[in-house]
């Protein structure tokens, strides 16, 4: 199946078989490794993308279902060179142990700021009409989708606040 | 996942008629393809309806939301119309599943999404759902998450959706795009069917029918709610849930609009219940003959005894939440 996408600014034909994810095609043809497969079942959020925008499960959705379509990985939000203020900010807060999660983390955490920004409220909120506040309880709600099984929650809480406050 | 063909439905009469042709629509996919990758779900064709014309929430002339199929789960939560006028489903929207999957889910998707239950799942195990006539493994197994109410022998399988439930509360009608193009409404409650002897049957949809867009009444007077008790504090589904939405004249309960999850085989309402509660005055005695209606045929099957005495304590919560001021 023909999809043509842009990926981090870049556009891409891909003609693969229509079961491959979105996930595998940015991972396996696309050669973009920073994505992680985890559970591939959209349970653990390690393949966190930006599709225009918004945040989702890479390994829950077909490539052939975003022609047209633009992603973000991880790739795309910086690099060792130029990183994003939550990339740097992990690393300055020491928000993960093995790394395996982190790019999911890093790239849920970059549209769920943006999310917050916007307005849009969520389970903890408690009123929705007024507009959410990041907080280490509205954080750790918001990121519920994206497990870390070395548990570095309360540090990668932290750094996501930092960067929350900094723009604040 | 099993190979299968994919085409990019060209309209919604396009994708009816493929459908009717045996093909199997496609949204969000965040459960679909969940079970395909598992094969027990797998269909030889799939029709992707993304890019239909059904992703806009719209106010009817009378003061009604019209929610297209194709309205993400966070769109509808955070639409400012929901969260002022009919704030229990903006709360059973962001009570339910992750940031990343309510971004791709889709309000129609959400309807029909498939139980949870693990025996369903597990292809090795006896699933009259999965393969009709196989028996019911949960049944004697581990069935703590499962329903105590409208199940059958031959299957005892909740449905997921916690949006479905406010949805039921709210008075919702589906609005269907037949194969032949005519264009019905059922109240949600009658989307679905019971188990019965045919568990694989789960709603009234006949192949090619599309699910379009899901009607709200105008907004109702009264406080609403959304509780949700479940394992985890977050991203977990329900063990219970109520959806209410409580209207008080005088001092007395003037309308109970209740809906259950985490129950039953579907979203759950008793008119019973509510036609119980009506006219009267709050009071725990008065909550605790309501539950004694909600749950006088409720069955647990050992693992999930639980979820009768936390059926009754979480209506009764909601009850007391709800007419609390009134009270005061």
């Amino acid at each position: 199946m023909q999809t043509t996408l842009t990926v981090n600014g870049q556009a891409h034909g891909l003609d693969l078989d229509p079961r491959t994810t979105l996930l595998d095609a940015l991972r396996h043809h696309l050669e973009l490794t920073g994505s992680k497969k985890g559970c591939d079942h959209g349970q653990c959020g390690a393949c966190t993308v930006m599709v225009n925008g918004r945040r989702i499960n890479a390994c829950l959705t077909l490539l052939c279902m975003h022609d047209g379509d633009e992603v973000t990985t991880i790739e795309g939000l910086g690099g060792t060179g130029a990183p994003s203020a939550l990339q740097e900010a992990f690393v300055r807060e020491d928000g993960f142990q093995c790394g395996y999660c982190t790019p999911g983390q890093i790239c849920s955490a970059t549209a769920m700021l943006d999310e917050i920004a916007a307005g849009w409220p969520s389970h903890v909120t408690d009123d929705l009409e007024t507009a959410p506040v990041a907080s280490i309880g509205e954080i750790s709600e918001r990121m519920s989708g994206n497990l870390c099984r070395c548990s570095a929650y309360p540090n990668i809480v932290a750094a996501i606040l930092k960067v929350a406050e900094a723009r604040k | 996942m099993k190979a299968f063909d994919y085409i990019r439905a060209q309209g919604v009469e396009d994708a009816a008629r493929q459908a009717a042709e045996g093909a199997t629509f496609i949204a969000g996919g965040t459960n679909l393809l969940d079970l395909m990758k598992l094969e027990v779900m797998a269909p030889d064709r799939l029709v992707d309806i993304n890019r239909l014309d059904l992703a806009g929430i719209e106010e009817e002339p009378e003061g009604g939301l019209r929610i297209g199929a194709l309205v993400t789960n966070s769109d509808l939560a955070n639409d400012a119309r929901v969260r002022r006028d009919r704030p229990v489903l903006s709360r059973a929207l962001l009570a339910g599943a992750s940031g990343q999957l309510r971004n791709k889910a889709t309000t129609g998707g959400n309807l029909l999404q498939r139980t949870r239950c693990l025996y369903f799942y597990d292809r090795d195990m006896a699933c009259n759902k999965r393969r009709p006539g196989s028996g019911c493994a949960a049944q004697g197994g581990v069935n703590r998450i499962l329903a105590i109410l409208g199940t059958s022998e031959h299957c005892i399988a909740t449905h997921p959706s916690d949006m479905a439930v406010a949805m039921l509360a709210l008075g919702a009608r589906v609005e269907i795009r037949t194969a032949a193009g005519e264009t019905r409404l059922l109240a949600l409650d009658d989307l679905y069917l019971l188990p019965g002897d045919r568990p694989d049957r789960e709603t009234v949809l006949a192949p090619g029918d599309l699910i379009t867009a899901v009607l709200l009444p105008p907004p109702a007077p009264g406080r609403q709610t959304y509780r949700k008790v479940r394992d985890r504090a977050s991203y977990a589904f329900a063990l219970v849930s109520v959806a209410g939405i409580v209207e008080m004249a005088g001092g007395r309960i003037a309308r109970a609009d209740l809906a259950f999850g985490g129950l039953a085989p579907k979203p759950w309402r008793d008119p019973r219940v509510e036609e119980a509660l009506r006219g009267r005055q709050p009071s725990p005695d008065l909550f605790q003959a309501a539950a004694d209606i909600l749950l006088a045929e409720a069955r647990g099957h050992g693992a999930n005894d639980f979820k009768i005495p936390l059926a009754r304590r979480t209506l009764v919560s909601v009850l007391q939440e709800l007419t609390a001021e009134a009270q005061a």
